[in-house]
C-alpha cells in the first residue's frame, strides 16, 4: 500500500457496469516526507475520502476489487483507508 | 487507473482470435493539469470511447475483466469515458 494525497475529483457518466456507483478520486502519491512522488492515480473510493485528505491506496487489482466489493472489477487502484497519522520510530 | 485522451485507433487484420471484434485504441495519458505524461498506450476499449475524448484505463491483468469469461491478451482497457474532473 502508499500514502497519497486526495487532489481532485472525476465525473464519469459513461463507464464499465462494474463500476456503476463508484466514486473516483485523484490522488497524488506521496513519500514519507509528505512529498509528491510520482504521477497522480486514478483510484476508487470506498471509505468516503474527501479532497485534501491524506489515504491508504492498494496499487493491485484484486485488492482494488475487493475494496469495491465486486469481483472481477477492471480496476487497478482503490482507496481503502484515511488516515490520522503516521508514527515512524528509529 | 489513469486519464488519458483517445487520440486515434489501430486497425490490425492480422491478431490474435481473442481480439477479434475489440476496438484498438491509442492513448495519451494525461496529468490532471492535461499535459501528457509517459507513453502512449494501445488500449482496448469496454466503454465505446472515440477519438478526442478523455477516459480513463486500467492497466495491467484486470484489463482483460470487461470481457469476462473471455480473456482476450490485453495489458490496458477504457473502462470510463470522463465527463469532466475538478482539482483541488
Amino acid at each position: 500500500m502508499q500514502i497519497g494525497r486526495v487532489i481532485g475529483t472525476v465525473v464519469a457518466t459513461q463507464k464499465h457496469r462494474k463500476l456503476d456507483a463508484a466514486k473516483l478520486l485523484l490522488v497524488q502519491p506521496l513519500g514519507l516526507d509528505h512529498a509528491a512522488r510520482g504521477t497522480p492515480l486514478l483510484t476508487i473510493d470506498s471509505v468516503g475520502a474527501g479532497i485534501g485528505e491524506r489515504v491508504l491506496i492498494v496499487l493491485e487489482g484484486r485488492a482494488a476489487g475487493a475494496a469495491l466489493r465486486r469481483s472481477a472489477a477492471p480496476v487497478d487502484a482503490a482507496i481503502v483507508g484515511i488516515i490520522d497519522a503516521v508514527e515512524l520510530h528509529g | 487507473m489513469q486519464l488519458a485522451r483517445v487520440t486515434g485507433d489501430v486497425v490490425a487484420t492480422v491478431k490474435d482470435a481473442a481480439l477479434v471484434g475489440h476496438k484498438l485504441l491509442v492513448l495519451q495519458p494525461l496529468l490532471p493539469d492535461h499535459t501528457p505524461v509517459g507513453r502512449v498506450v494501445i488500449a482496448l476499449d469496454a466503454v465505446g470511447a472515440g477519438v478526442g475524448e478523455h477516459v480513463f484505463f486500467v492497466r495491467g491483468r484486470e484489463a482483460s475483466f470487461p470481457f469476462l469469461p473471455a480473456e482476450p491478451p490485453a495489458d490496458a482497457c477504457v473502462i470510463g469515458i470522463v465527463d469532466r474532473w475538478d482539482l483541488d
